[in-house]
């Protein structure tokens, strides 16, 4: 008795999650606006707030909250910055 | 026993994975346990079945048809068919599935959005032309509600590929804060019954007699009830009272909206001479405020417009942001009003989408 498999019998890669920084000195932190409304006010105050503190920021973001980011800018965050913080608000 | 005999012999031709189970198992309840149903229980797919169901397309079973949001499955028409056996659609309705999945997936749609999105939004699905009579679809009395087969199904269908193909499982990339019934489904056929009346299909390009789908990011449905305004003018005042109320009187994010037009309160229309574009004008005005009326903090209510826009006169939707649908029983002044996704702001970037239903 069988029936067929109505997923796309693809299977998740479980890999282990980056560690957070111990200490976020000497990082290039990456500040990311995934586009939804007032998504900058929000990193505009912790860009701020982390200037206050010395510490690297690097602002990234995509147009708009209703697509993924494309590889490309996944990349770039990557590359240009050692962790991240993602907006969310509205 | 014909179709038993076809699938020992055909089924070999299936490329989707055999799931074993044992005969004293309620394959029902197999599904269940294997996450693949909406909540409703399912059709099991079995060889037969996916069989039958692919005889209503000459597409090949191996086509790829694209890769379903959120984490891109791969999906092949038999995908297609083995979701459409389980959501109880019949072979006939795989044409209009097929298109409607190919609509969600332009990327104009933003199917990963509509998704993924904490509001109520899903994908909602208007049949126009030839083939949603030849399939049996409802555009009359109780169109939105439950009880047709082919709106039913056709619906469901898409909802299950999303869900089992893409892998937008609720509460997990379907982030949904309260979510909708219509995210079970909610598919309708325009009612074409009136010859000076043009349909969606047309509105939006394509020629009278084609059969369609548009695809819309929204969800429902909100009463709209008048039973006293007699002129055409009246109407659509009233009804844009009801369209400003969409999220919130004050928000203007939502900026799309279908009309579900009933017949009698397109009576009214028709009387007057109103034809779409006329009747989409007016709403479209008359949802047009002065931005002092609607600021935010006014009255103590933080929601609203900011103070910039005080002396602006501020359209709730875009220009073309209100499509009016037909359909319904032929009593009761009532209309329905389908609200689109907040995101729907991004005007250029969020549209609703139709397509022509291939039959070949």
């Amino acid at each position: 008795m069988w029936m067929r498999d109505p997923t796309a019998e693809t299977t998740a890669v479980k890999r282990p999650r980056v560690k957070p920084p111990a200490s976020l000195e000497g990082l290039t932190i990456g500040l990311f606006d995934i586009g939804k409304t007032r998504s900058d006010e929000f990193l505009n105050q912790v860009e701020k707030r982390f200037a206050e503190r010395g510490l690297k920021v690097k602002r990234f973001g995509k147009p708009t909250n209703s697509k993924v980011a494309t590889p490309e800018i996944v990349r770039k965050v990557v590359d240009e910055a050692d962790a991240v913080l993602i907006a969310l608000s509205d | 026993m014909a179709e038993r005999l076809e699938a020992k012999h055909r089924g070999g031709t299936l490329a989707s994975r055999k799931i074993e189970y044992r005969e004293e198992d309620d394959p029902v309840e197999v599904c269940y346990e294997r996450g693949w149903t909406d909540g409703l229980p399912v059709t099991p797919p079995t060889d037969a079945r996916v069989l039958r169901m692919l005889a209503g397309t000459k597409r090949r079973p191996d086509e790829l048809v694209g890769r379903i949001p959120p984490y891109l499955g791969p999906c092949t028409v038999e995908k297609v068919a083995v979701n459409a056996v389980m959501a109880g659609c019949k072979p006939e309705y795989m044409p209009v599935l097929l298109a409607a999945l190919e609509a969600t997936l332009e990327p104009v749609f933003t199917l990963h959005g509509v998704l993924a999105t904490t509001y109520f939004s899903s994908p909602v699905i208007i049949v126009n032309g030839p083939v949603a009579k030849a399939i049996g679809m409802n555009c009359g009395i109780n169109a939105l509600g439950q009880g047709n087969r082919a709106n039913a199904t056709i619906g469901r269908a898409l909802n299950l590929i999303v869900q089992n193909v893409g892998g937008g499982r609720p509460g997990e990339a379907d982030r949904a804060t309260l979510g909708a019934p219509s995210k079970f489904t909610l598919c309708f056929a325009e009612d074409e019954s009136d010859p000076e009346w043009e349909p969606l299909s047309v509105a939006r390009g394509f020629p009278r007699g084609a059969s369609t789908v548009t695809l819309f990011q929204g969800h429902g449905v909100e009463a709209f009830v008048d039973q006293k305004s007699r002129t055409a003018e009246g109407l659509a005042r009233s009804m844009a009272m009801s369209l400003v109320k969409i999220g919130h009187p004050r928000l203007t994010q939502s900026a799309r909206a279908v009309l579900v037009l009933s017949p009698e309160h397109y009576a009214i229309f028709r009387e007057a001479g109103w034809d779409r574009r006329r009747i989409e004008r007016a709403l479209y005005e008359a949802t047009i405020r002065p931005g002092k009326e609607i600021l935010a903090g006014l009255d103590g209510v933080g929601e609203g417009v900011p103070a910039s826009r005080a002396e602006e006169q501020v359209p709730k939707f875009h220009e073309d942001g209100l499509m009016v649908v037909r359909a319904g029983g032929r009593a009761g002044l009532f209309s329905a009003i389908l609200p689109g996704w907040l995101a729907g702001r991004n005007r250029l970037e969020l549209q609703p989408v139709t397509k022509e239903v291939r039959v070949s």
